[in-house]
């Protein structure tokens, strides 16, 4: 095994060229575990680490563009929790603080796990990623990337490098159903997004089908019960209906982790909850504006 | 068996040399089985219990989970480079030792060095802040309890 | 909470800082996973994948002309006997003609480098024709036989008083516990190194040396003198370490390759291969009168024992003797049976069979308060045991029973504070994932109380030799009883130096060679046997050097005494430190200690069976997502039975440590079997409780009624604290959500989706279990 530890994508590049069976290795968390335990004996490791073009994040007019390897703490910092709520509040979600500290944002994406708890806000913010080769660069939406377990459409010699998405839109909320309190793989994960200006409802599931799964028909009936003049959702069976949609979207399967009637259970309660608690809030904001 | 190369590593200031070594070793096999340092431990390297704890680049990190040798350039602090010398005790680990917070010692070192991170980064952290800054280090002796008494011991002595 | 200082060099009754301390917090103490020797290879296990399979072959060429493999050992090569076992040997080193669970060893490799070792291992071929494995417990008995020597391992009958005896109030209940695992974090190693006279010097983690030590000669066709153990660092036990796990194979991989080696378990393969707790399956039938004085207790439990038998014998006949609680109870009918299946296999986990019944029982008490209208601590009360009342087995209580005091206790420790709607949003279940609501959130109080014998029952004699030698005013201690973390190396100091009065307390290394067997680090019983044996040691140098001193002043033996270190005599004429009143002479004495004999239980299971009990009860309070199940163990307030407190902040490390253990069974800790194979050998998916999900525990008493013929008066501390902590949660979740959950770990979908999915129905108690 051979591994390459470039400073820049260029370098990245010339690895893949020696190498074309070469694996890609973020921060290890997913990857040095099917090492260790001999599941994964690649010929070749591009180890991205110190690659320039994966660091950092910047704004760019209304959106922000993060570098594939920003770190999971990174993203739960004050300065990105502000224009990516959703994000930072599935970050904390994420192992633990050892594993936030070494995780990356390209590494979830390109571990596809269909758990990975980014992955349903990626999906709700219709976040654009960015992947670069020696052949240029290509973009893509999250199901074009992801789309199998633990299957992406990467083709060989090509790096995720950025992901674009929204700043500050909208009400987020993401949450996280697991038998822990940390440390643990969801069992289901719901991330939603009321964009107030766009009139559109986005919610994202995960843990509850081989891919994260928008849950468009309860996205679309939510979105026409809106008072979007007023800000409000006031009857309570339009929310039960968004939930009981929710669920219809849902393709869960039985695992050792919990049971596919549990989970659509919980993506169901995890919808329902996270639209009150947009509506709720935005009540309070309402209120505190007016007050 | 494949490739084998030479590297060095910047580990609790000063550098060691890693001779002959496969290129998928961890940074926990180099440290334990290659530099002489076993401090960091092996309870599960798969990153889901923290025995290996050690701070890269002043970050704390799962050294199962580094690939060694791509860890070249970092600065590595182990829990044998915690205290201030060879013969000292640094507060944290007195703390530990005062308080009972040490039964059969498997997952004190990576403790060790997670609550050093704690208190680096946040001097007076409430309890609950306490218990997630250490939810990646799991204990199956002590319950915690003694745990948390040391770390409010060495946090009220270091504010006080 | 207490922030108790550990005092430097304490006696008993003091925090006394223990003297492993300081390399443990540094990271140097050599755990058996740090050794190293020059020269050494490495060692690995192939295992089956299967649970049930014949074997037709075993090809290992392939591995062998591997560049780095230095052998390779199969069954065969065992050269004396090829099974080894705690209780009975039926346990295969290397398995042959058969396999009968998911990770049985099959062969063993040596070889340069782990990496080339397991490459190795992986280039054996084992030719399995797999068959149809024997899972379900209970058609197990009645299954075909998946070893000559049957399907059931064990059962134990306790028959009293009238078996048709009635109550006015009869309940019932069908309850479940799942395969808890032991999860200690020093995952399995040893050192093997050959020696010059055919025989091996063995470094290990396990709990017990000297039974460790019959067992590989047995195997190795070895005289004893020629198989020498030492104890390595040992990273946590819980039961776990007490069968063998690669003792036998590394001692065999060192004798053939003439090299030293080690072998070092993955986390999956610790999953693999170490006993854990058996599942149990308990019917129950409860009378009592209207008052809720108990008639009779009716109890049929099936134990899942696994492939092989380990300490099944043992731990049935606790499920069957503690089936009933610590309660009066005049008649009673009870069998608890271990059977044999294609299951990993089951043997001795902290709390030892009657963590098991403890579920069983406790909530049968709340279901009785429910059925009467009582309050189910006053339930409790009514019925506690008190010393002169009878044990099911007959036995009658005569040591120390503070079990009303223990209850009540508990019991009236404040509540906390607060509730779901002032917890920070990270306090609620589910923690950061926030999906909690704090509408839906409920709170719960659960109450459970339990018992357990200390030492050894049965018959089982037990005793623990320790040496004492006092040389130039320095003690050394030597003893082989197992330190796993618990803290019997500082009491050992502690005890020394409140007889000898002596600062410098030396522990020589624990080992097979120059001491006879201390017993395993179990039963809660080290403090009280090894405790007891360093004691008598220690009382012997003391006695001789005081006659020494009396025959050559002339003056009474009577008229010395021993203090703070000083030979001292009562008119102060004599006043001598140590090392000069021993005049250069080295005072050596060695002593077993043993405990008063037990006897066997009888055919009806009577008998006075055991040396004595410890009690403890646990109050749980708990916040429940009633939507999604989620559960929050707020605190744990407990009271706990121990005799005397011989270190405090040790007892408290045990205490809350074992409540852990007992939370985990409760609401998270499962092996997943599906038709004998482990759906979860990972800390991933088997998850034990993380400092987010552990709560605070309040000690709301610890009862110093000092035990009667236990040295210093101290019960063992270890295990109380696991015994009534799972049923105390799980009472605390069914308060908060009304449902009857019969089953732990109770899991989310348990609470969630409740009312979707039947519960089982109970099955009659009088149906027999055939053999």
């Amino acid at each position: 095994m051979t591994v390459f530890v470039p400073v820049s994508l260029e370098e990245a590049f010339d690895a893949f060229d020696q190498c074309p069976d070469a694996h890609l290795l973020a921060g290890g968390t997913d990857f040095m575990v099917e090492v260790s335990f001999a599941h994964r004996r690649p010929p070749a490791v591009i180890c991205l680490r110190k690659v320039a073009e994966l660091t950092g994040w910047r704004l760019e007019g209304s959106e922000v563009v993060l570098g594939a390897g920003i770190t999971y703490t990174e993203l739960m910092g004050d300065e990105l929790a502000g224009p990516l709520p959703g994000l930072a509040q599935a970050s904390r979600t994420v192992g633990s603080p050892q594993i936030r500290n070494a995780g990356t944002l390209g590494g979830n994406l390109g571990t596809a796990s269909p758990a990975g708890d980014t992955l349903p806000v990626l999906a709700a913010l219709d976040a654009m990623m960015t992947v670069a080769s020696r052949e240029g660069r290509r973009d893509l939406r999250l199901d074009d990337l992801v789309v199998g377990p633990k299957l992406t459409t990467l083709r060989p010699g090509e790096v995720i490098v950025e992901v674009r998405l929204p700043a500050s839109l909208g009400s987020q909320e993401f949450l996280k159903v697991g038998t822990r309190n940390a440390m643990v793989i969801a069992v289901a994960n719901v991330a939603l997004v009321v964009d107030w200006l766009g009139h559109s409802v986005r919610c994202a599931l995960g843990s509850v089908g081989p891919t994260v799964i928008r849950a468009s028909d309860a996205e679309e009936f939510v979105a026409s019960r809106i008072d979007w003049s007023g800000r409000t959702l006031t009857d309570a069976a339009d929310v039960a209906e968004f939930a009981a949609l929710v669920r219809s979207a849902a393709r869960p399967i039985d695992d050792h982790r919990s049971t596919a009637d549990y989970r659509r259970h919980a993506v169901g309660v995890c919808a329902h909850r996270a639209l009150e608690r947009v509506f709720s809030d935005h009540t309070e904001k309402a209120l505190e504006r007016a007050s | 068996m494949s490739e084998l190369i030479d590297y060095q590593l910047q580990v609790n200031g000063l550098g060691h040399d890693v001779v002959e070594a496969w290129l998928g070793e961890s940074l926990l096999y180099v440290l334990r089985e290659r530099l002489g340092l076993p401090g960091s431990k092996n309870a599960c390297e798969q990153g889901e219990c923290g025995s290996c704890s050690v701070l890269m680049d002043g970050k704390l990190v799962c050294s199962c989970m580094v690939l060694a040798a791509g860890a070249v350039g970092a600065d590595i602090v182990t829990v044998e480079g915690l205290a201030a010398g060879e013969h000292e005790l640094s507060d944290i680990q007195a703390a530990f030792l005062a308080e009972g917070a040490v039964q059969c010692g498997f997952c004190t070192p990576g403790l060790v060095v997670s609550v050093h991170d704690l208190l680096e980064h946040n001097p007076d952290p409430t309890e609950l802040e306490v218990r997630e800054a250490i939810s990646g280090n799991l204990c199956r002796c002590t319950g915690y309890g003694r745990i948390l008494a040391a770390v409010r011991a060495a946090q009220e002595a270091r504010q006080g | 909470m207490s922030t108790v200082t550990g005092v430097r060099r304490g006696r008993l009754g003091e925090s006394a800082a223990r003297p492993d301390g300081v390399p443990k917090v540094r990271g140097q103490f050599a755990f058996s996973s740090d050794l190293f020797s020059e020269g050494m290879l490495w060692g690995h296990l192939v295992r089956s994948p299967h649970p049930s399979a014949t074997i037709r072959g075993v090809d290992v060429s392939e591995a062998l002309r591997i560049p780095g493999v230095r052998a390779v050992l199969t069954a065969d090569d065992v050269p004396g006997r090829k099974t080894y076992g705690l209780d009975y040997p039926d346990q295969p080193v290397f398995a042959w003609d058969v396999v009968r669970y998911m990770g049985e060893p099959v062969a063993g490799v040596a070889a340069d480098h782990p990496e080339t070792a397991r490459r190795g291992a992986a280039a054996i071929v084992v030719d399995y024709v797999p068959t149809e494995p024997v899972t379900d417990s209970e058609a197990a008995a009645d299954a075909a036989p998946i070893h000559p020597l049957g399907n059931v391992l064990y059962r134990q009958k306790i028959r009293r008083g009238d078996p048709d005896a009635k109550g006015a109030v009869v309940v019932e209940g069908r309850y479940e516990t799942g395969m808890q695992d032991q999860a200690f974090m020093g995952p399995e190693s040893g050192l093997a190194i050959p020696a010059e006279d055919g025989g091996v010097d063995l470094y290990i983690a396990t709990q017990w040396l000297h039974v460790d030590q019959e067992q590989i000669a047995a195997c190795l066709a070895l005289p004893l003198t020629k198989v020498r153990l030492h104890l390595a660092g040992v990273g946590g036990a819980f039961g776990a370490r007490e069968d063998m796990s690669m003792q036998v194979q590394i001692c065999l991989l060192a004798l053939r390759t003439g090299r030293p080696v080690k072998m070092t378990y993955s986390r999956e393969e610790s999953f693999f291969g170490h006993v854990h707790r058996h599942p149990a399956v308990m019917f129950y039938r409860h009378h009592a009168d209207s008052e809720g004085q108990l008639v009779k207790v009716e109890a049929r439990l099936i134990l899942d024992g696994g492939a092989y038998l380990s300490s099944s014998t043992a731990v049935t006949m606790n499920a069957a003797v503690f089936a009933g609680g610590p309660y009066r109870i005049p008649n009673a009918v009870v069998e608890a049976v271990a059977v044999r299946t294609n299951n990993p296999p089951c043997g001795a986990m902290r709390g030892f069979g009657a963590v098991q019944s403890c579920f069983a029982y406790e909530a049968q008490m709340d279901k009785l308060a429910g059925a009467l209208g009582l309050d189910p601590v006053e339930l409790r009360l009514r019925n506690a045991i008190k010393p002169g009342d009878s044990l099911i087995t007959g036995q009658v209580l005569r040591g120390a029973a503070p079990v009303a005091e223990v209850i009540r206790t508990c019991a009236a420790a404040p509540l906390p504070a607060g509730g779901p709607a002032t917890a920070a949003e990270i306090g609620l279940p589910g923690g950061a994932g926030r999906a909690a609501d704090r509408d839906r959130v409920r709170r719960g109080v659960g109450f459970a109380v339990g018992f357990k014998n200390l030492m050894y029952s049965g018959g089982f004699d037990d005793s623990s030799t320790a040496r004492c030698r006092l040389e130039d005013g320095v003690a050394t201690i030597t003893c082989a009883a197992v330190e796993v973390g618990q803290g019997f190396v500082t009491l050992a100091q502690q005890i020394t130096r409140d007889v000898l009065g002596v600062d410098d307390v030396i522990l020589a290394p624990p080992g097979t060679v120059d001491i006879a067997s201390a017993g395993s680090t179990s039963a809660s019983r080290q403090t009280w046997m090894s405790g007891g044996a360093v004691q008598a040691a220690c009382l012997a140098v003391r006695d001789r050097l005081l006659a020494n001193v009396s025959s050559r002043y002339g003056v009474p033996r009577e008229a010395l005494e021993l203090v703070e270190g000083r030979v001292v005599s009562l008119d102060r004429q004599i006043d001598l430190p140590i090392s000069e009143a021993a005049q250069g002479e080295v005072l050596e004495e060695t002593v077993t200690f043993s405990h008063p004999p037990t006897a066997e239980l009888d055919a009806n299971g009577q008998g006075d069976a055991h040396v004595s009990f410890a009690f403890a009860a646990h109050r749980a309070v708990v916040d429940v997502d009633l939507e999604l199940g989620l559960v929050r163990v707020i605190e744990i307030a407990t009271s706990q039975d121990v005799g005397r407190v011989l270190n405090p902040v040790q007892l408290v490390g045990q205490v809350e440590g074992g409540i852990a253990q007992g939370v985990g069974l409760a609401v998270m800790e499962e092996l997943i079997l599906d038709h004998g194979r482990v759906r979860n050998p990972s800390f991933t998916d088997y998850i034990i409780p993380t400092a987010l999900d552990m709560p605070p525990v309040r000690i709301a008493a610890l009862i110093e009624e000092p035990e009667p013929g236990a040295p210093m008066g101290a019960k063992g501390v270890g295990e109380p604290p696991t015994i009534s902590s799972t049923a105390a949660v799980v009472a605390a979740i069914r308060a908060a959500t009304g449902l009857e959950l019969p089953r732990a770990p109770v899991r989310p979908q348990d609470i969630a989706l409740a009312g979707a999915t039947p519960t089982p129905q109970s099955r009659p108690i009088d149906a027999e279990v055939s053999s």
